[in-house]
C-alpha cells in the first residue's frame, strides 16, 4: 500500500490545494465585503451564496457542473487530470503542474490547469463558505472594538480601517477555520475525485473499498488522518506566529 | 446572563423540564419576533416542513410505487405522467424521491438520537468526575477528531458491511465527538455553580445530581446544536449513499440515485441531478433554519 500511496498522494494534494488557495482567494474578501456593508445587498448576497456552498452535495455540484461546461458546452475538459493526446511531461514531483513548468511543457500545462478548474471550484466553494462566514463574524466582532472607533477618529479612511486595523485581528479565527476545512476538503476529495475521475488518494480508497482492497481502505484512511493532525498542528503554530498573547 | 442564570437554575431544580412562567413566554415571543424578521430562516422553515410533510404523507403524493418496474416506459425524460423522469427499470423517479424523504427522516433522526446520547454521556461522565475519568475520555474523542468524518465513516462502513442499519451506526459513531465536548464543557461550567454545591453539602449523590442538576441545565444547548447539525447528517449519509455504501438497492436512497444515474448523465440528466436537487433542497432547508436559530440565541447580534 506504500507505493499505492505514493502515486495516488500527489493528485489528490494538488486538488485541495488549489480548492483552498481558490476558497482563501475568495473567501476572505467576500467575508471582509459582508462586514464591511453589514445588512446591506452585498451582505444578504454573500450570506446567500455561503450558505448555499455548505449546503450542495459536493458529488451533485460536480455531476451538474460537468454536464453543463463538459458534455453541453464544451467549455472546459472533463474527467481526468489530462486530456488522452496530451503527452504527460516526465514525472519528477508528480505534481502534474509542477512537472509541466520543469519541462516547459506549456501544452500539457495549460490542459492539465483546464482539468483542474472545475473539480477544484467544487471542492473550495464549500470551504469559500466557511471561510466568508468566518471572516464576516470575526470581522463584525472587531469592527465594534475601541481601537476601531479610534482609528476612525483619528481621520483614517475606512478602507485603511477596514484592511489594515481590523482584518489583521479578525484574520486569525480565520486561520484557524482554514485549518479546519481543510480536514473538510480531504473528505470533499474523496467524493469530488469519484466524480472527477481524479486519481488521488480518495478515489484510490473508495476503489479499495470496491475491490475488497482492505489494506488499501486503511492505510489510506490513516494516511488521511496522519495528514490531517499534521495540519492541525501547522494551524496551532500559526495561530501563536498571528497572536504574540499566545505561547506555545 | 449573570443575575437570569441562577433563577432558572433554581427553577429547574425544583421542576425539571420546559420551565413554564412569563419569562419563558418572553423569551419565546422574541424568538418568534426574530424568526418573523429573517426572510432566510422562513423559507428554511418551508423546505424542512415540505419534507416533513412529504414524508408523512408519501403514499398519498407519490402517483407511483416506488420499486414498481416498468420496461415499456424505461428512460423517460420529466413529463406529465413522470415529473421527474423514470429510471432504467422504468420506475418513476418523483415517486422514489418522495420515498426517499422517509429514509433521510429516518436518518436523521436514529443518528441524531445515538449520536446525541452518547456524546451527551461521555461529556457528563467526563465533566462531572474530572480527572482520569475525563483524561482518558476526552482522549478517545480526540482519536476521533483526528479523522475528517467522513473518511473515518467510509472506513467504519466498508468494514461493516454496507448497508443502511450500518451506515446510521457509522455516521453515529463518527458525529458524537462534538457533543461530548460540549456536554463536557458545559457540564464543568455548572459544576462549580453555587446550587450544585448545596446539593451536594446537603448529601445528593452523584447520580443524583447529574440527572437533576446537571443534565437539565445542558440539555437544551444540546439539543440546539442536534438541530445544527442536521444537514450535516443528510450530507454525509447522502455522499455515504453516493458511494455505494449506505442502503442498497431497490431502496429509494438519495444519495444512491444520484450515483444509480451517473451512467445515463449524458442523455439522461434527470437521472441524478433530480434527485440531488432533493438532497440539496433539504439540506439547504436545515442550514438556513440552523443559521436563523444561531441568530436567534446570539446576543451580539441584539446590540
Amino acid at each position: 500500500m506504500g507505493p499505492g500511496v505514493q502515486q495516488y498522494f500527489p493528485a489528490t494534494v494538488e486538488l485541495t490545494f488549489s480548492a483552498i488557495l481558490l476558497a482563501i482567494v475568495l473567501g476572505i474578501p467576500l467575508g471582509v465585503i459582508s462586514a464591511a456593508r453589514r445588512n446591506q445587498v452585498h451582505d444578504h448576497t454573500a450570506r446567500v451564496f455561503s450558505i448555499v456552498g455548505v449546503s450542495m452535495p459536493v458529488f451533485w455540484t460536480g455531476l451538474v457542473l460537468m454536464l453543463l461546461l463538459y458534455y453541453r458546452l464544451g467549455w472546459l475538459p472533463g474527467p481526468g487530470r489530462l486530456d488522452l493526446e496530451i503527452l504527460a511531461p516526465p514525472s519528477r514531483t508528480r505534481l502534474l503542474l509542477l512537472d509541466s513548468l520543469l519541462a516547459g511543457n506549456w501544452e500539457a500545462l495549460r490542459n492539465a490547469i483546464g482539468h483542474l478548474i472545475m473539480p477544484a471550484f467544487v471542492l473550495g466553494y464549500v470551504a469559500t463558505a466557511t471561510i466568508a462566514r468566518m471572516t464576516r463574524s470575526s470581522m463584525l466582532d472587531v469592527l465594534y472594538q475601541d481601537y476601531i472607533r479610534t482609528a476612525r477618529s483619528k481621520g483614517l479612511r475606512e478602507r485603511v480601517v477596514i484592511l489594515r486595523h481590523a482584518l489583521r485581528n479578525a484574520l486569525i479565527p480565520t486561520v484557524t477555520v482554514i485549518g479546519l476545512v481543510f480536514g473538510g476538503l480531504l473528505e470533499g476529495s474523496v467524493l469530488t475525485e469519484t466524480i472527477f475521475a481524479w486519481p488521488g488518494l480518495g478515489r484510490y480508497i473508495t476503489t479499495g473499498y470496491i475491490t475488497l482492497d482492505y489494506p488499501a481502505v486503511m492505510g489510506g484512511t490513516l494516511y488521511i488522518a496522519v495528514v490531517f493532525s499534521i495540519v492541525n498542528l501547522i494551524v496551532d503554530l500559526t495561530y501563536a506566529v498571528l497572536d504574540p498573547r499566545i505561547r506555545l | 446572563m449573570p443575575s437570569s442564570t441562577p433563577a432558572f437554575a433554581s427553577e429547574a431544580d425544583r421542576r425539571p423540564g420546559p420551565v413554564a412562567g412569563p419569562a419563558r413566554h418572553e423569551e419565546l415571543r422574541r424568538a418568534y419576533r426574530l424568526w418573523r424578521r429573517s426572510p432566510l430562516s422562513i423559507v428554511g422553515t418551508a423546505l424542512i416542513g415540505l419534507v416533513l410533510v412529504v414524508a408523512a404523507l408519501a403514499p398519498l403524493i407519490a402517483p407511483y410505487d416506488p420499486l414498481a418496474q416498468d420496461f415499456a416506459v424505461r428512460l423517460q425524460p420529466p413529463s406529465r405522467a413522470h415529473w421527474f423522469g423514470t429510471d432504467q427499470f422504468g420506475r418513476d423517479i418523483f415517486s422514489r424521491v418522495v420515498f426517499g424523504s422517509r429514509i433521510a427522516l429516518e436518518i436523521i433522526l436514529i443518528v441524531s438520537v445515538i449520536s446525541g446520547g452518547v456524546g451527551a454521556l461521555t461529556g457528563w461522565i467526563a465533566g462531572y468526575f474530572g480527572g482520569r475519568v475525563d483524561e482518558v475520555l476526552m482522549r478517545v474523542t480526540d482519536m476521533f477528531l483526528a479523522f475528517p468524518s467522513l473518511v473515518l465513516a467510509m472506513a467504519f462502513a466498508a468494514a461493516l458491511g454496507p448497508s443502511l442499519p450500518n451506515m446510521i451506526f457509522a455516521i453515529s459513531l463518527v458525529t458524537w465527538t462534538p457533543y461530548a465536548r460540549l456536554a463536557r464543557g458545559e457540564t464543568l461550567r455548572t459544576k462549580s455553580m453555587d446550587f450544585v454545591e448545596a446539593a451536594r453539602a446537603m448529601g445528593a449523590s452523584d447520580a443524583r445530581i447529574i440527572l437533576r442538576h446537571i443534565v437539565p441545565m445542558t440539555v437544551s444547548i444540546l439539543i440546539v446544536q442536534l438541530t445544527l447539525r442536521m444537514g450535516t447528517i443528510v450530507l454525509t449519509a447522502a455522499g455515504l449513499g453516493f458511494l455505494g455504501l449506505g442502503a442498497q438497492p431497490p431502496t429509494p436512497e438519495w444519495g444512491a440515485m444520484v450515483s444509480d444515474g451517473r451512467n445515463y448523465l449524458i442523455d439522461q440528466w434527470w437521472m441524478s441531478t433530480l434527485p440531488g436537487s432533493a438532497i440539496a433542497a433539504s439540506v439547504l432547508g436545515f442550514n438556513l433554519l440552523g443559521d436563523g436559530i444561531r441568530d436567534m440565541l446570539d446576543p451580539r447580534l441584539r446590540r
